[in-house]
Protein backbone atom coordinates (compact mmCIF):
# COMPACT_ATOMS: atom_id res chain seq x y z
CA UNK A 1 0.00 0.00 0.00
CA UNK A 2 0.97 3.72 -1.50
CA UNK A 3 0.83 6.57 0.86
CA UNK A 4 0.29 8.42 -2.67
CA UNK A 5 0.45 7.30 -6.67
CA UNK A 6 1.19 10.13 -8.42
CA UNK A 7 0.07 9.65 -12.03
CA UNK A 8 2.26 11.25 -14.52
CA UNK A 9 5.95 12.49 -13.99
CA UNK A 10 5.75 15.81 -15.85
CA UNK A 11 6.17 19.07 -13.95
CA UNK A 12 3.32 18.95 -12.05
CA UNK A 13 3.73 15.50 -10.79
CA UNK A 14 7.86 16.42 -10.53
CA UNK A 15 6.50 19.40 -7.94
CA UNK A 16 3.35 17.37 -6.08
CA UNK A 17 5.40 14.18 -5.45
CA UNK A 18 8.82 16.61 -3.28
CA UNK A 19 5.65 18.48 -1.68
CA UNK A 20 4.01 15.29 -0.55
CA UNK A 21 7.44 13.77 0.61
CA UNK A 22 8.30 17.35 2.26
CA UNK A 23 5.00 16.79 4.21
CA UNK A 24 6.01 13.56 5.53
CA UNK A 25 5.16 10.70 3.28
CA UNK A 26 7.54 7.78 2.39
CA UNK A 27 5.59 5.70 0.86
CA UNK A 28 5.04 7.56 -2.93
CA UNK A 29 5.07 6.34 -6.68
CA UNK A 30 5.24 8.07 -9.53
CA UNK A 31 4.33 6.16 -12.54
CA UNK A 32 5.40 7.91 -16.01
CA UNK A 33 4.57 6.18 -19.64
CA UNK A 34 7.78 8.00 -21.43
CA UNK A 35 11.20 6.73 -21.12
CA UNK A 36 12.44 9.33 -18.46
CA UNK A 37 10.90 12.01 -16.51
CA UNK A 38 10.44 16.04 -16.86
CA UNK A 39 7.39 15.71 -19.51
CA UNK A 40 6.61 18.14 -22.32
CA UNK A 41 9.57 20.48 -20.69
CA UNK A 42 11.81 18.15 -22.54
CA UNK A 43 11.31 19.09 -25.82
CA UNK A 44 11.04 22.78 -24.99
CA UNK A 45 14.52 23.71 -25.47
CA UNK A 46 13.79 28.20 -25.21
CA UNK A 47 14.32 29.60 -22.67
CA UNK A 48 11.94 31.51 -20.02
CA UNK A 49 10.79 29.14 -17.87
CA UNK A 50 10.95 29.81 -13.84
CA UNK A 51 11.28 33.45 -13.44
CA UNK A 52 8.69 32.97 -11.12
CA UNK A 53 9.46 30.53 -9.08
CA UNK A 54 13.81 30.51 -9.73
CA UNK A 55 13.16 33.94 -10.13
CA UNK A 56 16.07 33.23 -13.32
CA UNK A 57 15.40 32.75 -16.72
CA UNK A 58 15.98 28.59 -17.28
CA UNK A 59 14.75 26.76 -20.48
CA UNK A 60 12.48 23.25 -20.47
CA UNK A 61 15.07 20.87 -19.87
CA UNK A 62 17.03 23.34 -17.13
CA UNK A 63 13.80 23.37 -15.10
CA UNK A 64 12.84 19.86 -15.21
CA UNK A 65 16.37 18.80 -14.31
CA UNK A 66 15.81 21.16 -11.03
CA UNK A 67 12.94 19.28 -10.18
CA UNK A 68 14.38 15.14 -11.17
CA UNK A 69 17.64 16.18 -8.77
CA UNK A 70 15.34 17.61 -6.15
CA UNK A 71 13.15 13.99 -6.10
CA UNK A 72 16.22 12.05 -6.48
CA UNK A 73 16.88 13.05 -2.98
CA UNK A 74 13.88 11.55 -1.79
CA UNK A 75 12.82 8.46 -1.35
CA UNK A 76 10.16 8.44 -3.49
CA UNK A 77 9.86 5.95 -6.16
CA UNK A 78 9.44 6.15 -10.22
CA UNK A 79 8.20 3.69 -12.61
CA UNK A 80 9.22 4.61 -16.15
CA UNK A 81 7.80 2.95 -19.13
CA UNK A 82 4.56 2.16 -17.22
CA UNK A 83 0.64 3.21 -18.60
CA UNK A 84 -2.12 3.51 -16.05
CA UNK A 85 -4.72 2.32 -17.37
CA UNK A 86 -7.26 2.56 -14.90
CA UNK A 87 -7.98 4.23 -11.28
CA UNK A 88 -10.74 3.11 -9.20
CA UNK A 89 -13.33 5.02 -6.85
CA UNK A 90 -11.39 2.98 -3.54
CA UNK A 91 -7.85 4.35 -5.25
CA UNK A 92 -6.76 1.32 -6.69
CA UNK A 93 -4.36 2.15 -9.55
CA UNK A 94 -4.07 -0.40 -12.72
CA UNK A 95 -0.93 -0.29 -14.79
CA UNK A 96 1.17 -1.98 -17.30
CA UNK A 97 4.53 -1.66 -17.30
CA UNK A 98 7.87 -2.66 -19.63
CA UNK A 99 9.63 -4.13 -17.11
CA UNK A 100 6.60 -4.81 -14.43
CA UNK A 101 3.96 -6.22 -16.22
CA UNK A 102 0.27 -5.79 -15.44
CA UNK A 103 0.37 -4.51 -11.75
CA UNK A 104 -2.64 -3.20 -9.26
CA UNK A 105 -1.27 -0.78 -6.82
CA UNK A 106 -3.31 0.41 -4.23
CA UNK A 107 -3.15 4.34 -2.22
CA UNK A 108 -4.05 5.87 0.47
CA UNK A 109 -4.01 9.22 -2.13
CA UNK A 110 -3.88 9.30 -5.64
CA UNK A 111 -2.72 12.78 -7.36
CA UNK A 112 -3.29 12.65 -10.96
CA UNK A 113 -0.79 14.71 -13.15
CA UNK A 114 -1.34 13.43 -16.82
CA UNK A 115 -1.09 16.72 -18.77
CA UNK A 116 -2.93 17.73 -21.67
CA UNK A 117 -2.31 16.85 -25.55
CA UNK A 118 -2.68 19.09 -28.82
CA UNK A 119 -6.10 19.88 -30.51
CA UNK A 120 -5.51 18.39 -34.16
CA UNK A 121 -6.27 18.41 -37.65
CA UNK A 122 -9.29 16.31 -37.21
CA UNK A 123 -10.92 18.29 -34.16
CA UNK A 124 -11.11 21.97 -36.37
CA UNK A 125 -12.37 20.04 -39.35
CA UNK A 126 -10.36 22.50 -42.06
CA UNK A 127 -11.28 20.43 -45.68
CA UNK A 128 -8.90 19.90 -48.46
CA UNK A 129 -6.99 16.73 -49.41
CA UNK A 130 -4.95 14.15 -46.88
CA UNK A 131 -1.37 15.15 -47.80
CA UNK A 132 1.43 14.23 -45.34
CA UNK A 133 3.16 17.31 -43.98
CA UNK A 134 0.18 18.29 -41.21
CA UNK A 135 1.52 18.37 -38.01
CA UNK A 136 -0.08 19.85 -34.58
CA UNK A 137 3.26 22.01 -33.01
CA UNK A 138 4.38 20.12 -30.25
CA UNK A 139 4.77 17.43 -32.30
CA UNK A 140 7.08 18.87 -34.55
CA UNK A 141 8.62 20.39 -31.40
CA UNK A 142 9.46 16.86 -31.11
CA UNK A 143 10.85 16.07 -34.34
CA UNK A 144 13.14 19.20 -33.88
CA UNK A 145 14.33 19.40 -30.57
CA UNK A 146 14.74 15.49 -29.77
CA UNK A 147 14.59 13.36 -32.74
CA UNK A 148 16.83 15.93 -34.68
CA UNK A 149 14.73 15.63 -38.11
CA UNK A 150 13.23 19.02 -40.00
CA UNK A 151 9.79 18.49 -41.01
CA UNK A 152 9.87 20.96 -43.51
CA UNK A 153 11.02 23.83 -45.37
CA UNK A 154 8.45 26.37 -46.63
CA UNK A 155 5.81 26.21 -43.03
CA UNK A 156 2.35 28.24 -42.60
CA UNK A 157 1.51 28.40 -39.22
CA UNK A 158 -2.14 28.10 -38.07
CA UNK A 159 -3.24 29.00 -34.02
CA UNK A 160 -0.99 31.85 -32.75
CA UNK A 161 -0.54 29.47 -29.45
CA UNK A 162 2.52 29.63 -27.62
CA UNK A 163 3.55 26.61 -28.78
CA UNK A 164 3.21 28.07 -32.81
CA UNK A 165 5.26 31.00 -31.83
CA UNK A 166 7.92 29.28 -30.55
CA UNK A 167 7.95 26.99 -33.47
CA UNK A 168 7.96 29.12 -35.95
CA UNK A 169 11.28 30.76 -34.18
CA UNK A 170 12.82 27.32 -33.89
CA UNK A 171 12.14 26.72 -37.86
CA UNK A 172 13.11 29.62 -38.52
CA UNK A 173 16.20 29.42 -36.97
CA UNK A 174 16.99 25.90 -38.27
CA UNK A 175 16.81 27.07 -41.94
CA UNK A 176 13.16 26.80 -42.42
CA UNK A 177 10.99 29.49 -43.89
CA UNK A 178 7.92 30.34 -41.89
CA UNK A 179 5.28 32.59 -44.65
CA UNK A 180 2.93 33.30 -42.34
CA UNK A 181 1.00 32.51 -38.34
CA UNK A 182 -2.81 32.54 -38.84
CA UNK A 183 -5.00 33.00 -36.09
CA UNK A 184 -8.82 32.92 -36.64
CA UNK A 185 -9.43 35.19 -33.61
CA UNK A 186 -9.28 38.62 -33.67
CA UNK A 187 -6.50 38.48 -30.82
CA UNK A 188 -3.43 36.26 -30.53
CA UNK A 189 -3.82 33.07 -28.42
CA UNK A 190 -0.16 33.27 -27.12
CA UNK A 191 1.77 35.52 -25.02
CA UNK A 192 2.69 38.93 -26.17
CA UNK A 193 6.32 38.44 -25.84
CA UNK A 194 6.31 35.68 -27.66
CA UNK A 195 4.65 37.83 -30.73
CA UNK A 196 7.58 39.99 -30.55
CA UNK A 197 10.77 37.49 -29.86
CA UNK A 198 9.43 34.53 -32.33
CA UNK A 199 7.43 36.59 -35.05
CA UNK A 200 8.65 40.16 -35.30
CA UNK A 201 12.21 39.18 -34.69
CA UNK A 202 12.06 37.35 -38.11
CA UNK A 203 9.76 39.28 -39.48
CA UNK A 204 6.63 36.23 -39.92
CA UNK A 205 3.52 37.96 -40.54
CA UNK A 206 0.72 37.81 -38.34
CA UNK A 207 -2.79 37.54 -39.46
CA UNK A 208 -5.38 38.17 -37.27
CA UNK A 209 -8.97 36.86 -38.12
CA UNK A 210 -8.41 34.49 -40.37
CA UNK A 211 -7.59 30.70 -40.74
CA UNK A 212 -6.60 27.74 -43.18
CA UNK A 213 -9.55 27.36 -45.53
CA UNK A 214 -8.18 24.61 -47.64
CA UNK A 215 -5.50 22.18 -47.67
CA UNK A 216 -3.68 21.23 -51.00
CA UNK A 217 -1.82 18.72 -52.24
CA UNK A 218 -1.73 14.82 -53.24
CA UNK A 219 1.45 13.27 -51.06
CA UNK A 220 2.45 16.03 -49.71
CA UNK A 221 0.94 19.12 -48.49
CA UNK A 222 1.95 21.63 -51.21
CA UNK A 223 -0.77 25.04 -50.32
CA UNK A 224 -2.46 26.32 -48.01
CA UNK A 225 -5.26 29.08 -48.90
CA UNK A 226 -6.16 31.26 -46.03
CA UNK A 227 -9.41 33.50 -45.67
CA UNK A 228 -10.08 36.38 -43.79
CA UNK A 229 -12.96 35.72 -41.24
CA UNK A 230 -15.94 38.00 -40.17
CA UNK A 231 -16.96 38.67 -36.19
CA UNK A 232 -19.02 35.45 -36.40
CA UNK A 233 -15.34 33.43 -37.76
CA UNK A 234 -16.96 32.80 -41.19
CA UNK A 235 -14.77 32.47 -44.08
CA UNK A 236 -15.59 35.79 -46.11
CA UNK A 237 -15.42 34.72 -49.88
CA UNK A 238 -13.04 36.76 -51.67
CA UNK A 239 -9.93 37.27 -49.28
CA UNK A 240 -8.45 33.83 -50.06
CA UNK A 241 -4.36 33.89 -50.15
CA UNK A 242 -2.47 31.43 -51.74
CA UNK A 243 0.55 30.25 -49.75
CA UNK A 244 2.80 27.53 -51.69
CA UNK A 245 4.33 25.54 -48.86
CA UNK A 246 5.21 22.03 -47.59
CA UNK A 247 3.96 22.36 -43.59
CA UNK A 248 1.58 23.13 -42.20
CA UNK A 249 1.72 23.34 -38.27
CA UNK A 250 -1.21 23.74 -35.66
CA UNK A 251 -1.37 25.54 -32.65
CA UNK A 252 -4.55 25.40 -32.12
CA UNK A 253 -5.09 24.52 -28.21
CA UNK A 254 -4.80 22.21 -25.77
CA UNK A 255 -6.82 19.76 -24.32
CA UNK A 256 -6.17 18.20 -20.83
CA UNK A 257 -6.06 14.54 -21.27
CA UNK A 258 -8.96 13.11 -18.12
CA UNK A 259 -9.53 9.38 -19.95
CA UNK A 260 -8.77 8.10 -16.60
CA UNK A 261 -10.60 10.65 -14.75
CA UNK A 262 -13.88 10.08 -16.45
CA UNK A 263 -13.50 6.32 -16.24
CA UNK A 264 -13.34 6.86 -12.53
CA UNK A 265 -16.22 8.31 -12.19
CA UNK A 266 -15.02 12.02 -11.07
CA UNK A 267 -17.04 15.16 -11.68
CA UNK A 268 -15.61 17.18 -15.06
CA UNK A 269 -15.93 20.95 -15.61
CA UNK A 270 -16.99 21.09 -19.14
CA UNK A 271 -15.39 25.06 -19.37
CA UNK A 272 -11.78 23.51 -17.98
CA UNK A 273 -12.43 19.91 -19.39
CA UNK A 274 -10.40 19.27 -16.68
CA UNK A 275 -11.45 17.76 -12.68
CA UNK A 276 -14.22 20.22 -11.07
CA UNK A 277 -11.92 20.70 -7.68
CA UNK A 278 -11.93 22.52 -4.04
CA UNK A 279 -9.75 24.81 -3.25
CA UNK A 280 -6.69 22.14 -2.19
CA UNK A 281 -6.99 20.90 -5.60
CA UNK A 282 -9.09 17.63 -4.34
CA UNK A 283 -11.60 16.15 -6.69
CA UNK A 284 -15.22 15.11 -6.08
CA UNK A 285 -13.74 11.21 -5.52
CA UNK A 286 -12.14 11.42 -1.72
CA UNK A 287 -8.31 11.61 -1.95
CA UNK A 288 -8.13 12.09 -5.59
CA UNK A 289 -6.62 15.30 -6.75
CA UNK A 290 -5.59 16.84 -9.59
CA UNK A 291 -2.93 19.41 -10.94
CA UNK A 292 -1.14 20.85 -13.57
CA UNK A 293 -2.36 21.22 -17.38
CA UNK A 294 -4.93 18.11 -17.10
CA UNK A 295 -6.63 19.60 -14.66
CA UNK A 296 -6.79 23.29 -16.74
CA UNK A 297 -4.40 24.49 -19.38
CA UNK A 298 -1.44 26.74 -17.86
CA UNK A 299 0.16 29.12 -20.11
CA UNK A 300 3.59 29.27 -17.55
CA UNK A 301 4.85 25.90 -15.76
CA UNK A 302 5.90 28.27 -12.72
CA UNK A 303 2.03 28.01 -11.63
CA UNK A 304 1.58 24.45 -12.45
CA UNK A 305 4.55 23.82 -9.86
CA UNK A 306 2.76 26.39 -7.44
CA UNK A 307 -0.79 24.59 -7.74
CA UNK A 308 1.21 21.03 -7.88
CA UNK A 309 3.06 21.96 -4.52
CA UNK A 310 -1.21 22.57 -3.00
CA UNK A 311 -2.09 18.84 -4.43
CA UNK A 312 1.03 17.29 -2.61
CA UNK A 313 0.15 18.83 0.66
CA UNK A 314 -3.34 18.30 0.47
CA UNK A 315 -3.00 14.79 -0.48
CA UNK A 316 0.08 14.42 2.03
CA UNK A 317 -2.41 15.87 4.74
CA UNK A 318 -5.28 13.12 3.35
CA UNK A 319 -3.05 10.04 3.88
CA UNK A 320 -2.34 10.56 6.95
CA UNK A 321 -5.43 10.99 8.13
CA UNK A 322 -5.80 14.91 9.02
CA UNK A 323 -8.98 15.99 7.52
CA UNK A 324 -12.16 16.32 9.56
CA UNK A 325 -14.94 16.57 7.22
CA UNK A 326 -18.26 18.75 7.81
CA UNK A 327 -18.13 22.63 7.10
CA UNK A 328 -20.34 24.71 4.48
CA UNK A 329 -19.25 24.70 0.31
CA UNK A 330 -18.90 27.84 -1.80
CA UNK A 331 -19.66 27.72 -5.52
CA UNK A 332 -17.58 29.69 -7.38
CA UNK A 333 -19.58 30.82 -10.67
CA UNK A 334 -18.09 32.99 -13.67
CA UNK A 335 -19.68 35.85 -14.35
CA UNK A 336 -19.57 38.33 -17.44
CA UNK A 337 -15.98 38.15 -18.94
CA UNK A 338 -14.99 34.89 -17.15
CA UNK A 339 -14.99 32.26 -18.97
CA UNK A 340 -13.11 29.58 -15.98
CA UNK A 341 -11.95 29.44 -12.50
CA UNK A 342 -10.54 27.25 -10.79
CA UNK A 343 -10.80 26.26 -8.06
CA UNK A 344 -14.86 25.84 -8.83
CA UNK A 345 -15.53 25.14 -5.33
CA UNK A 346 -14.16 26.47 -2.13
CA UNK A 347 -14.74 24.92 1.38
CA UNK A 348 -13.92 28.00 3.42
CA UNK A 349 -12.90 26.23 6.82
CA UNK A 350 -10.18 24.24 4.87
CA UNK A 351 -8.80 27.67 3.70
CA UNK A 352 -5.62 28.49 6.03
CA UNK A 353 -5.24 32.13 5.42
CA UNK A 354 -6.16 32.80 1.43
CA UNK A 355 -7.33 30.98 -1.44
CA UNK A 356 -5.63 31.17 -4.78
CA UNK A 357 -8.20 31.64 -7.49
CA UNK A 358 -7.21 31.28 -11.29
CA UNK A 359 -9.24 32.16 -14.39
CA UNK A 360 -9.46 33.15 -17.73
CA UNK A 361 -10.91 35.84 -19.35
CA UNK A 362 -12.78 35.56 -22.41
CA UNK A 363 -12.52 38.82 -24.30
CA UNK A 364 -9.29 41.49 -24.26
CA UNK A 365 -9.99 44.23 -22.28
CA UNK A 366 -7.99 47.92 -20.88
CA UNK A 367 -8.21 49.08 -17.67
CA UNK A 368 -10.42 46.50 -16.11
CA UNK A 369 -11.96 45.38 -12.63
CA UNK A 370 -12.04 42.34 -11.38
CA UNK A 371 -15.01 41.95 -9.26
CA UNK A 372 -16.11 39.30 -6.96
CA UNK A 373 -19.34 39.27 -5.21
CA UNK A 374 -22.02 37.06 -3.31
CA UNK A 375 -25.30 37.30 -3.79
CA UNK A 376 -26.07 41.06 -4.28
CA UNK A 377 -22.68 42.01 -1.63
CA UNK A 378 -19.45 43.11 -3.22
CA UNK A 379 -17.09 41.09 -1.15
CA UNK A 380 -13.52 42.15 -3.42
CA UNK A 381 -12.21 43.99 -6.40
CA UNK A 382 -9.11 44.00 -8.05
CA UNK A 383 -7.59 46.79 -10.70
CA UNK A 384 -5.87 45.57 -13.83
CA UNK A 385 -4.43 47.67 -16.74
CA UNK A 386 -4.84 44.67 -19.26
CA UNK A 387 -6.62 40.98 -19.16
CA UNK A 388 -6.12 39.25 -22.22
CA UNK A 389 -7.82 35.38 -23.09
CA UNK A 390 -4.17 34.33 -23.58
CA UNK A 391 -2.97 35.11 -20.31
CA UNK A 392 -4.28 33.41 -16.86
CA UNK A 393 -5.52 35.35 -14.12
CA UNK A 394 -4.71 35.21 -10.52
CA UNK A 395 -6.23 36.64 -7.48
CA UNK A 396 -6.04 36.00 -3.65
CA UNK A 397 -8.49 36.05 -1.61
CA UNK A 398 -8.49 36.35 1.98
CA UNK A 399 -10.35 34.01 4.43
CA UNK A 400 -12.38 36.78 6.04
CA UNK A 401 -13.90 37.93 3.04
CA UNK A 402 -15.03 34.39 1.91
CA UNK A 403 -16.50 34.00 5.68
CA UNK A 404 -18.71 37.16 4.35
CA UNK A 405 -20.12 34.91 1.29
CA UNK A 406 -23.55 33.02 1.05
CA UNK A 407 -23.36 29.72 -0.84
CA UNK A 408 -21.86 30.99 -3.59
CA UNK A 409 -19.09 33.97 -5.16
CA UNK A 410 -19.03 35.18 -8.65
CA UNK A 411 -15.82 36.56 -10.46
CA UNK A 412 -16.53 38.93 -12.98
CA UNK A 413 -14.89 41.42 -15.07
CA UNK A 414 -15.93 44.99 -15.53
CA UNK A 415 -14.20 47.62 -18.00
CA UNK A 416 -13.25 50.86 -16.72
CA UNK A 417 -14.63 54.02 -18.30
CA UNK A 418 -11.21 56.28 -18.81
CA UNK B 1 9.91 58.10 -28.28
CA UNK B 2 9.35 53.97 -28.94
CA UNK B 3 6.81 51.70 -28.04
CA UNK B 4 7.80 48.69 -27.09
CA UNK B 5 6.67 45.05 -25.57
CA UNK B 6 8.72 43.95 -23.13
CA UNK B 7 10.15 40.15 -23.33
CA UNK B 8 11.84 40.05 -20.05
CA UNK B 9 8.91 38.24 -18.74
CA UNK B 10 5.64 36.60 -19.19
CA UNK B 11 3.88 40.04 -18.25
CA UNK B 12 4.53 41.77 -21.31
CA UNK B 13 4.88 45.35 -20.12
CA UNK B 14 3.63 47.71 -22.35
CA UNK B 15 7.32 50.19 -22.66
CA UNK B 16 7.74 53.66 -23.73
CA UNK B 17 11.46 54.42 -24.63
CA UNK B 18 12.78 58.19 -25.00
CA UNK B 19 15.78 58.13 -27.03
CA UNK B 20 16.35 61.72 -26.61
CA UNK B 21 16.01 62.09 -22.55
CA UNK B 22 19.00 58.59 -22.37
CA UNK B 23 16.86 56.61 -23.26
CA UNK B 24 14.48 56.56 -20.11
CA UNK B 25 11.62 54.05 -19.86
CA UNK B 26 8.15 54.42 -18.71
CA UNK B 27 5.30 51.92 -18.13
CA UNK B 28 7.46 48.51 -16.77
CA UNK B 29 6.66 46.80 -13.84
CA UNK B 30 10.42 46.25 -12.68
CA UNK B 31 13.87 47.19 -13.10
CA UNK B 32 14.78 44.67 -15.82
CA UNK B 33 11.97 46.29 -17.93
CA UNK B 34 13.91 49.50 -17.81
CA UNK B 35 17.29 47.57 -18.97
CA UNK B 36 15.48 45.80 -21.70
CA UNK B 37 13.85 48.98 -22.85
CA UNK B 38 17.51 50.97 -23.04
CA UNK B 39 19.37 47.53 -24.56
CA UNK B 40 16.51 46.80 -27.20
CA UNK B 41 17.11 50.60 -29.06
CA UNK B 42 20.95 50.80 -28.55
CA UNK B 43 22.20 47.38 -29.09
CA UNK B 44 19.54 44.78 -29.01
CA UNK B 45 20.35 41.01 -27.68
CA UNK B 46 18.84 37.52 -27.12
CA UNK B 47 19.95 34.33 -25.87
CA UNK B 48 19.96 31.74 -28.60
CA UNK B 49 18.54 28.53 -27.81
CA UNK B 50 19.19 24.89 -30.03
CA UNK B 51 20.41 21.43 -30.09
CA UNK B 52 23.69 19.59 -31.32
CA UNK B 53 24.03 15.97 -31.89
CA UNK B 54 24.62 13.70 -29.01
CA UNK B 55 26.47 10.56 -29.82
CA UNK B 56 25.55 7.68 -27.19
CA UNK B 57 23.23 9.94 -25.66
CA UNK B 58 19.13 8.69 -24.56
CA UNK B 59 17.95 10.92 -27.37
CA UNK B 60 19.83 11.56 -30.75
CA UNK B 61 19.84 15.56 -29.71
CA UNK B 62 21.10 17.96 -26.57
CA UNK B 63 19.35 20.94 -26.13
CA UNK B 64 21.94 23.56 -25.31
CA UNK B 65 21.66 27.43 -24.98
CA UNK B 66 23.91 30.61 -24.98
CA UNK B 67 25.50 30.95 -21.44
CA UNK B 68 24.53 35.40 -21.72
CA UNK B 69 22.33 37.04 -24.39
CA UNK B 70 24.46 37.78 -28.02
CA UNK B 71 23.76 40.56 -29.99
CA UNK B 72 19.90 39.91 -31.98
CA UNK B 73 21.91 40.43 -35.56
CA UNK B 74 24.29 37.17 -34.84
CA UNK B 75 21.47 34.94 -33.89
CA UNK B 76 21.97 32.85 -37.62
CA UNK B 77 25.45 33.14 -37.14
CA UNK B 78 25.80 31.52 -34.07
CA UNK B 79 22.94 28.89 -35.03
CA UNK B 80 24.95 27.69 -38.07
CA UNK B 81 28.39 27.68 -35.98
CA UNK B 82 26.03 24.72 -34.21
CA UNK B 83 25.78 22.90 -37.60
CA UNK B 84 27.99 19.56 -37.24
CA UNK B 85 28.93 19.94 -33.96
CA UNK B 86 28.74 16.28 -32.09
CA UNK B 87 28.98 15.88 -28.48
CA UNK B 88 29.30 12.53 -26.33
CA UNK B 89 27.52 10.84 -23.68
CA UNK B 90 27.48 11.32 -20.61
CA UNK B 91 26.79 14.87 -20.93
CA UNK B 92 25.92 17.33 -17.66
CA UNK B 93 23.75 20.82 -17.69
CA UNK B 94 26.60 23.72 -18.47
CA UNK B 95 28.69 21.28 -19.87
CA UNK B 96 30.35 23.87 -22.72
CA UNK B 97 29.66 22.81 -25.76
CA UNK B 98 31.08 25.26 -28.38
CA UNK B 99 33.59 28.70 -26.97
CA UNK B 100 33.54 31.95 -27.58
CA UNK B 101 30.36 31.47 -30.10
CA UNK B 102 31.27 34.43 -32.77
CA UNK B 103 34.01 35.98 -30.94
CA UNK B 104 31.21 37.20 -28.65
CA UNK B 105 32.85 35.74 -25.76
CA UNK B 106 29.56 33.66 -24.79
CA UNK B 107 29.97 30.10 -24.76
CA UNK B 108 27.09 27.47 -25.62
CA UNK B 109 26.44 25.19 -23.13
CA UNK B 110 24.50 21.81 -22.53
CA UNK B 111 20.97 22.65 -20.89
CA UNK B 112 20.00 18.70 -20.08
CA UNK B 113 21.88 15.72 -18.41
CA UNK B 114 22.37 12.71 -20.67
CA UNK B 115 23.61 9.92 -18.65
CA UNK B 116 24.07 7.88 -22.16
CA UNK B 117 22.35 4.85 -23.32
CA UNK B 118 21.39 1.70 -21.07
Amino acid sequence: MYDLIVIGGGPAGLAAACEAWENGLEHILIVERDKELGGILNQCVHNGFGLHYFKEELTGPEYAGRFIKLLRSTGVEVRLDTMVLEVTADRRVCMVGKDTGYRVEEARAVILAMGCRERTRGAIAIPGTRPAGVFTAGAAQRYVNMEGWLPGKRVVILGSGDIGLIMARRMTLEGAKVLACVEVMPYSGGLNRNIVQCLQDYDIPLYLSHTVTEIRGKDRVEQVVVSQVDERRRPIPGTEMIFDCDTLLLSVGLIPENELTRQAGIRMDRRTNGAIVYENMETSLPGVFACGNVCHVHDLVDFVTAESQRAGRAAAEFAKGGVADGGGVLEVNTGDGVSYTVPQLIRPERVDKAVDLFFRVNRVCGDSEILVTSGQTQIAKFSREHLAPGEMEHIVLPRVLLDRAQGEITVSIREVEK
Amino acid sequence: MKELICIVCPKGCHLKVDEEQGYAVTGNACPRGAEYGRVELTHPTRVLTSTVKCVGGSHPRCPVKTDAPIPKELMFQAANALDGIEIHAPVHVGDVVLADVCGTGVNIVATKDDPGQG
